[in-house]
C-alpha cells in the first residue's frame, strides 16, 4: 500500500499546479481512505528520495509543492525566455508595510510611505492574490484593512509569516534625542557651515 | 537661511538658479570634514527622471541625506530643506507636474525650518526637538524601504523558485453525479408542460393570394363576360386580404388598360368591362 501511496502522491504534485494540501490529498482516494499519518510519511519518504534528484517537496503555506532545487534554478532560468516580472519600489514598499504591520488600512500605508497609494496599486496586489480585505477599522470612514494572503507566502516559498526576512529594528528614541543638541539658529547663517 | 543670504550675497544669487550651488559646501561627519559628492547636482533633464525612480518624496529625501554622506541622526533641516526645495522650484521652473504628495513634504519642511528658526523660550527647552519628527519618520520610513528590499531578495516563484510540473496523462474527467429526487423531476415537469401550454402557436397560413393571379382570373373571367358587376369580383369568403388582393388586381388592370371602369348612374352599380378591341 505505502508503495502505492508514495506514486499517486507524487503523480498529484506533478500535476496539479498548485500547491497541495494534505486536506486535499485524503479527498482523491476512495476508502479506505489512508490517514494523515500515512500521507505524511508518504511525503517525508519523497523528500528523502529527492535528495539524489532536481527536485525538492516544500512546504509552504498552502500545502505541498514539488519544485525544482533553488540551487539549481539559475539553469532552469536559462529556458525561460520572458524575465520574471520585477516590482516597483512602490509595490514592494506597500507589500511590506501590509507583511509586516497587518492588518493595516491604506491611509497608514500613505502615512508612513509618505506617499499617496493609488488605487490601481492595490487592485493590482489584490488581483495577484497577495492581499485581502481582512475588515475595517471602526473609525469615521470605516477604512479597509488590508492583510496578506497564503498565495502571497506560496508566491514566496514560505510556510508562516515569522519566515519574512526580520524587520530592521528601529532607533530606540532616547538615543536620537541625546544626539540632538538644541541647534541654535545663530548657526545658521554660513553655507560652509559645519552640520551637527 | 534668510540670514545665510543677506551674509553672503554672492553665494545666494547663485544659488536661485544653479543647483550646483551644493558642490561649494564643505559638510563635516563626526568631526571629519568631506566634500560633497560631485554627481549630488543633477541635471534639470535627468532630474525629472531621477524623480521618478523614487517612490515618494521620502525616498527622495533619503536619497539626499545620502549623497551628502550624512547620517539621518545628523541631518540639518535648514539645509535639507532648502536643497529639497530648490529641486522642487527647479521642477516647477520646467513645469514638471510634481505629484502632489512633494509637494505637501516641501510645506512640511519649511514649517519644520520655520519651527526651528523661533527662539526657544527657556521653560520650553524639554520640548521635543522639531527635528526629531522628521527623523522619526524618516527611520520609520527607512525601515520599510529596507523591508521591501529584502522582500525582494526572497527566492520567489518563476524567478527562483519552479514548481515541478509533469504532463497531465489523458484522462477522461468525471463529472461528479448528483442524485436528484424524483419530487425535483416531476416539479420541473410541471413547470416545463406549464410553459409548454403558454406557449401556444397559432400557426397563421396565408391564402396564396398573388395581384398577378387575380388579375388573370379578372381577365379570363372577362373572355366570358362583357360586363362584370364589381362587387362580384370579390369573395368575401377570403376575407380583406382577398378584398385588398381584387381591389389591386383591378387598379393594376386599369393602369395597364385593359379594363374600363363604368357607372351608367349616379350611386347606381359599378361595372367594369373590357377594352374593345381596334380592328
Amino acid at each position: 500500500m505505502e508503495y502505492k501511496l508514495k506514486e499517486i502522491l507524487e503523480a498529484l504534485l506533478l500535476s496539479a499546479s498548485r500547491p497541495i494540501s494534505i486536506d486535499d490529498m485524503v479527498k482523491v482516494f476512495e476508502d479506505p481512505k489512508p490517514s494523515k499519518d500515512e500521507i505524511r510519511n508518504a511525503l517525508n519518504s519523497i523528500e528523502e528520495d529527492c535528495s539524489s534528484r532536481g527536485i525538492e517537496l516544500k512546504r509552504i503555506a498552502s500545502g505541498y509543492r514539488l519544485q525544482v532545487k533553488q540551487s539549481l534554478s539559475e539553469y532552469v532560468a536559462k529556458l525561460w525566455e520572458e524575465k520574471p516580472p520585477k516590482f516597483s519600489k512602490a509595490t514592494l514598499e506597500t507589500l511590506a508595510l501590509i507583511a509586516y504591520k497587518q492588518p493595516i488600512t491604506r491611509g497608514e500605508i500613505e502615512e508612513i510611505r509618505g506617499v499617496t497609494v493609488g488605487t490601481q496599486l492595490m487592485r493590482g496586489l489584490m488581483e495577484r492574490g497577495w492581499v485581502k480585505i481582512v475588515g475595517q477599522r471602526d473609525v469615521p470612514g470605516r477604512p479597509s484593512l488590508y492583510s496578506t494572503t497564503k498565495e502571497f507566502l506560496d508566491y514566496f516559498g514560505l510556510q508562516h509569516l515569522r519566515e519574512l526576512p526580520e524587520l530592521p529594528a528601529l532607533p530606540e528614541l532616547k538615543s536620537i534625542e541625546l544626539e540632538l543638541p538644541i541647534e541654535e539658529p545663530e548657526s545658521l547663517d554660513d553655507n560652509s557651515q559645519t552640520i551637527n | 537661511m534668510v540670514e545665510s543670504k543677506a551674509s553672503n550675497p554672492q553665494n545666494s544669487e547663485e544659488k536661485s538658479n544653479n543647483p550646483r550651488q551644493e558642490e561649494m559646501f564643505l559638510a563635516t561627519v563626526k568631526g571629519k570634514e568631506t566634500n560633497l559628492p560631485d554627481d549630488l547636482y543633477v541635471p534639470p533633464n535627468a532630474l525629472e527622471i531621477l524623480l521618478d525612480s523614487f517612490a515618494g518624496p521620502l525616498d527622495f529625501l533619503l536619497y539626499l541625506i545620502k549623497k551628502q554622506n550624512l547620517d539621518i541622526l545628523d541631518i540639518n533641516v535648514a539645509k535639507i530643506t532648502e536643497q529639497y526645495t530648490s529641486y522642487i522650484d527647479l521642477m516647477d521652473a520646467m513645469q514638471v507636474e510634481l505629484a502632489g504628495d512633494y509637494l505637501v513634504m516641501a510645506a512640511y519642511l519649511a514649517e519644520l525650518k520655520s519651527r526651528m528658526l523661533l527662539p526657544r523660550p527657556e521653560e520650553q527647552a524639554e520640548e521635543e526637538d522639531p527635528r526629531a519628527e522628521l527623523i522619526k519618520r524618516l527611520q520609520e520610513y527607512q525601515r520599510y524601504k529596507e523591508a521591501a528590499e529584502r522582500i525582494d531578495k526572497i527566492p520567489r516563484l518563476d524567478r527562483e523558485l519552479f514548481a515541478a510540473q509533469a504532463k497531465l496523462p489523458e484522462f477522461a474527467t468525471v463529472a461528479p453525479l448528483i442524485d436528484v429526487p424524483l419530487e425535483d423531476l416531476t416539479i420541473a415537469l410541471a413547470e416545463v408542460m406549464r410553459r409548454a401550454e403558454q406557449s401556444q402557436a397559432h400557426l397563421i397560413n396565408f391564402e396564396e393570394l398573388s395581384t398577378r393571379e387575380r388579375m388573370s382570373q379578372i381577365l379570363e373571367r372577362m373572355k366570358t363576360e362583357s360586363f362584370i358587376e364589381f362587387t362580384s369580383l370579390f369573395n368575401s369568403k377570403e376575407g380583406k386580404i382577398g378584398v385588398v388582393v381584387t381591389f389591386l388586381a383591378i387598379l393594376e388592370l386599369l393602369k395597364d388598360s385593359l379594363i374600363e371602369i363604368v357607372q351608367s348612374e349616379e350611386f347606381g352599380p359599378i361595372h367594369i368591362k373590357g377594352i374593345e378591341e381596334v380592328h
